[in-house]
């Protein structure tokens, strides 16, 4: 297969290549004409205000757009090469591949274990007993967890932490060991020391997986990410409409430091959004 | 600052600061609307509670002094020889229509309605119909149960007499089916979308199909509400009267004795509690013990229906258990 003979040079692989994505809501168009390139085992941020379609934008990298019945997306949106909204695409397989963290913990009402397992357990290449437990053991590792749980992984994940909840959910998403995984605001509910040992962890599993990140703050992005992506509201004067747009994308200490989009500076400055 | 100034101004002396927080003024309306929710729960709750003063009084003696013979003797002229057994069998079977067809049928209904089907005025169109069947008075499925299972249904069954139609056990379970099928389909549709968003969607986010995400998320923690709403759908079937009044229920004995479990009488013809209590409250008081026997009768039905209950109180709780650990 192509994607073998790809990832053999990893420093400048393409994981998504979007060109001119524009996604719907039924009549609204939430993001226009997006094209950006993401590269393959680095993290890469999504920042701008409410509003401006970076979620949208996330969401459609593993199909979960496909949710909402109103959805729709054009443009040419490509993983490791292959068009993701192709007829022949099964979304259901595309999220095998290209896990999620959503922006509010949301661990199955099931044990730890069983919330790490599932993922390889509906995907029926792990069998049960010592090969599961490695698998539940080494994904709650990754995810800084094990320590913290290995005495009740049986019991509920519903007892847990605001911050432990969303490393299980980190735990479970990359239990089925996947590509690339996608981060919704990951530590939008979690105080700051949560917040602190989920970037740390970002930063160890990029090495493994490529990661996208969607954030409002803006240190967390400086922080943690490779390159940021900028998106901004563009507001329609004659129908008051709103439509996101991609303004600028760069490495993060460019667009930090010396954007060269007015409205990035803005922004990162703090006198807008 | 300005505000410390204000601060060690008189306005904000301890003694007014203390007046001002600790008079307590007495909120009138407040005290009234609370009054008058209690008188109205004081009310529903006498009233209940003189029912039942009036049937335990008159009925648990009765029942006591006729013991299992008053649940296993068949239906007699004499109310000292009143058995309940051809109700209590009627309405096992009506009970048993209702879970093998209702509940199946309907908790489908609802999943189809809640996950597959897509948002649109046709769907809209059908939910509110559903609603609108639920609130059908009952004596107009009687008369639907007449039509299709009593009349067009007639010689399906293999043991139904001419003369008395279709007017089987199988027809009357069939129509109660229908009759609360309605209220499965709400109920459960209302478990299901209950449910949080966030959880299909961490379903989907590990590569579950929709079918897996249904199956392993969506029906577990919908479970106690559909529970709870089906089996009360369940007492409501087992307390109908009019409708099986319509269908051709017998007000009377139904002559031999055939056994709770024997399959053939879905084709014979029906009787069932509700139907006993009506005829029973038309027995003239003057000869024999029938206001007692009506009682006793409504007793035995009663604790049929509490049972019911009781079921779905314990599996809501024993799945409300499983889904929070």
């Amino acid at each position: 297969m192509t994607i073998e003979t790809e990832t053999e040079d990893t420093d400048n692989v393409n994981i998504f290549e979007v060109s001119d994505v524009n996604v719907y809501y039924g009549d609204f168009r939430a993001i226009r004409d997006v094209s950006i390139d993401i590269e393959a085992n680095e993290i890469t941020a999504f920042i701008g205000p409410s509003g401006c379609g970076k979620t949208t934008m996330l969401r459609s990298f593993n199909r979960m757009n496909d949710l909402i019945p109103t959805a729709r997306v054009t443009g040419e949106l490509k993983y490791r090469g292959v068009s993701l909204y192709d007829k022949r695409v099964d979304p259901v397989e595309v999220r095998r591949r290209i896990g999620m963290v959503f922006q509010k913990p949301n661990p199955f009402p099931k044990s730890v274990y069983d919330n790490v397992a599932y993922g390889p357990r509906i995907a029926g290449n792990v069998s049960k007993g010592a090969e599961m437990d490695d698998l539940v053991e080494s994904s709650l590792r990754k995810a800084a967890l094990w320590d913290e749980v290995k005495d009740r992984l049986k019991s509920s994940a519903l007892g847990m932490s605001g911050g432990q909840q969303q490393r299980l959910c980190i735990a479970r998403a990359i239990a089925t060991n996947p590509d690339v995984v996608l981060m919704d605001e990951p530590c939008s509910a979690l105080d700051p020391i949560a917040t602190g040992r989920i970037e740390e962890l970002m930063a160890q599993l990029k090495d493994e997986y490529s990661i996208v990140i969607v954030t409002h703050n803006m240190q967390q992005a400086a922080r943690v990410s490779d390159k940021t992506a900028f998106f901004s509201v563009e507001v329609s004067e004659e129908s008051d409409l709103r439509t996101g747009i991609l303004v600028e994308f760069g490495s993060t200490d460019l667009m930090f430091s010396n954007p060269t989009d007015e409205r990035t500076e803005n922004y990162v400055t703090g006198r807008f959004g | 600052m300005a505000l410390s100034t204000l601060n060690s101004g008189a306005e904000y002396a301890k003694e007014k600061v203390a007046a001002d927080l600790q008079g307590k003024s007495f909120d009138f309306a407040g005290a009234v609307f609370r009054l008058s929710l209690l008188t109205g729960l004081a009310f529903g709750i006498l009233i209940l509670g003189a029912v039942m003063w009036d049937v335990l009084g008159d009925g648990t003696g009765f029942l006591f002094d006729r013991g299992w013979d008053f649940i296993t003797g068949n239906a007699k002229s004499r109310s000292d020889e009143y058995g309940i057994f051809e109700g209590l069998r009627g309405t096992f079977w009506i009970g048993v229509f209702v879970v093998v067809f209702s509940f199946p049928i309907g908790i489908g209904a609802a999943i189809y309605l809640e996950e597959y089907a897509p948002d649109n005025r046709v769907t809209r169109f059908i939910e509110l119909n559903i609603r609108n069947l639920a609130g059908v008075p009952s004596v107009v499925y009687g008369v639907l149960g007449l039509a299709i299972f009593v009349r067009a249904l007639d010689g399906f069954y293999p043991n139904s007499l001419d003369k008395h139609l279709g007017s089987t056990t199988a027809a009357a379970g069939a129509t109660l089916a229908i009759l609360v099928l309605p209220i499965v389909i709400i109920t459960s549709a209302e478990a299901i979308r209950a449910v949080p968003q966030a959880l299909r969607e961490g379903g989907f986010g590990v590569g579950a199909t929709k079918w897996e995400v249904i199956r392993h998320h969506v029906l577990p923690y919908a479970a106690p509400g559909i529970f709870t709403g089906t089996l009360l759908s369940l007492a409501r079937a087992l307390g109908e009267a009019a409708p099986l009044i319509l269908v051709g229920g017998v007000l009377g004995s139904l002559g031999p004795k055939s056994s709770l479990f024997e399959l053939e009488q879905l084709g014979e013809r029906f009787t069932a509690m509700p139907l006993m209590i009506t005829q029973l409250a038309k027995k003239p008081a003057f000869v024999g013990d029938w206001n007692s026997a009506t009682a006793a009768a409504i007793l035995v039905l009663l604790v049929v229906v509490i049972f019911a209950n009781l079921v779905a109180i314990l599996l809501r709780n024993h799945f409300e258990k499983k889904r929070s650990n």
